[in-house]
């Protein structure tokens, strides 16, 4: 038989789009047997995928994340498991909730959530020009960790990307791969309200639950903490992500915001962001609600913890504070005088 | 601070303000003490208005336009009674602007009963 009569392979005759379009469709998951339909690809991380898929069952849009490689065994399945208990135990409106968790046909672990439609906050923040409606959603995000904190969980990668502004103004804290269990409690526990909630299993410092080793390093440079970025797991607590927050007030009060004149106002947000950012731990606030409470005070015009205000700074907020009202006992005080002059005359 | 709190207070301050000034007019100069305790209830009697209307009412124009009614009636019936000096006692009413215009922008509103 000649070289000549020998059938040329099929695969030979693919183009190039072709077999991107098969590679691309292998990649997607196998959602028969579920109730979701795919919609379509919305973003990629480190661990895992998040589609948009169709709940059939509810006929409502959800945000499905599945593990980037199939397998329910090994470490980043059971980070995503994780992950959906984590988000499960964090009921709050500044937290995406779970939905489901489950096992794809091809073994693959996955999640659904709420479909979040917005826009991250590095993004959104474009179209915020001003610094009292940033601060108001920075303390908004602070709300949220705050109450994850009460529940015992870090979040430990809070940066810009991963907070999520809805159309209404919602404000979501995202990703909570990372997230590190401190209670050294199981079960049900009374928070310092006095509520009976749920807790998982907490993490140990040498990662056997959470996957986080000694001197690994994991979140995001620039947003971590001195400790985090050492790898000192065993020095992490809730000043770590406090100093992540202090990053992300400093990039929400630098970034594509119109140059103002340096004034007291800025002078005081500075030295909130030193503080949240502090080196040293201890020098750091000692809970995310001091934080929300020094930017809240801030905006309603008052002191902060983080600044000590000289006298003439305390009178210039006075003045700022009450111009209006100065200005119109000032007023009377002169139309007093006014009338005694004219009345004398 | 509450509103009416707060409306007492400024009422009074700027009510013996304005009674201070009958030094300037040797007339009445006699007749200071009283002169100040009547601006001052007068004043008093203004600012709890204002505040107890603050509550009710949840608009600065309006805060300062009851306010100034208020000052200047009670100017008015002040005058009225003096027979004299109208310009002098009535137009100081407008302190009941300041407090209108306190009360609505200030003080604490009470909670809502849930």
């Amino acid at each position: 038989m000649s070289a000549e009569s020998v059938p040329k392979h099929p695969m030979r005759h693919l183009s190039d789009k072709a077999i991107t379009r098969l590679r691309s469709g292998a990649e997607l998951p196998d959602l028969n047997g579920t109730r979701y339909r795919l919609i379509g690809q919305v973003a990629r991380g480190g661990m895992g995928v998040v589609y948009a898929a169709e709940d059939k069952l509810l006929q409502r849009r959800v945000a499905l994340k599945v593990l980037d490689g199939s397998g329910s065994e090994g470490e980043l399945a059971n980070r995503l498991m994780r992950e959906a208990r984590v988000l499960a135990l964090l009921e709050h409106p500044g937290i995406v909730p779970v939905h489901e968790v489950g096992t794809l046909a091809d073994g693959s672990v996955f999640y659904t959530m709420k479909f979040v439609e917005g826009k991250r906050l590095d993004q959104h923040i474009e179209s915020v020009d001003s610094t009292p409606d940033r601060l108001r959603i920075f303390v908004r995000i602070c709300d949220a960790v705050a109450f994850a904190h009460d529940r015992g969980v870090l979040h430990r990668d809070l940066k810009p990307a991963n907070v999520m502004v809805g159309p209404f103004g919602e404000v979501l804290v995202m990703d909570w791969g990372l997230a590190k269990i401190l209670a050294d409690v199981t079960g049900a526990e009374p928070n310092r309200h006095g509520d009976s909630i749920p807790r998982l299993p907490a993490d140990g410092n040498d990662g056997n639950s959470s996957g986080t080793l000694h001197g690994r390093v994991m979140g995001t440079p620039g947003y971590m903490s001195p400790e985090q970025a050492s790898g000192k797991i065993e020095l992490l607590d809730a000043r770590s992500d406090i100093f992540s927050l202090g990053a992300i007030l400093r990039y929400l009060l630098t970034e594509h915001l119109p140059a103002g004149p340096s004034s007291q106002r800025a002078r005081a947000l500075d030295a909130i962001c030193a503080k949240a950012c502090a080196l040293e731990r201890e020098d750091r606030y000692a809970a995310v609600q001091d934080l929300a409470a020094d930017v809240s005070r801030h905006l309603d015009g008052l002191a902060v913890s983080a600044h000590s205000e000289s006298i003439f700074d305390k009178l210039a907020r006075f003045y700022r504070q009450y111009r209006f009202f100065i200005w119109l006992i000032a007023a009377y005080l002169l139309m007093r005088v006014l009338l005694i002059v004219v009345v004398k005359h | 601070m509450n509103k009416i709190l707060l409306g007492l207070l400024i009422g009074a301050v700027l009510g013996a303000v304005d009674g201070c000034t009958a030094w300037f007019y040797p007339e009445v100069r006699a007749q200071l003490a009283g002169i100040i305790v009547g601006s001052t209830i007068k004043g008093l009697i203004a600012g709890v208005a204002a505040g107890i209307f603050a509550r009710k009412v949840n608009s600065v124009l309006l805060g300062i336009m009851f306010g100034l009614a208020v000052g200047f009636v009670l100017a008015f019936l002040v005058a009225y009674m003096q027979h004299d000096h109208y310009i002098a006692i009535i137009l100081p009413g407008s302190v009941g602007l300041i407090v209108g215009y306190a009360t609505q922008k200030y003080g604490a509103t009470p909670a809502t009963a849930r």
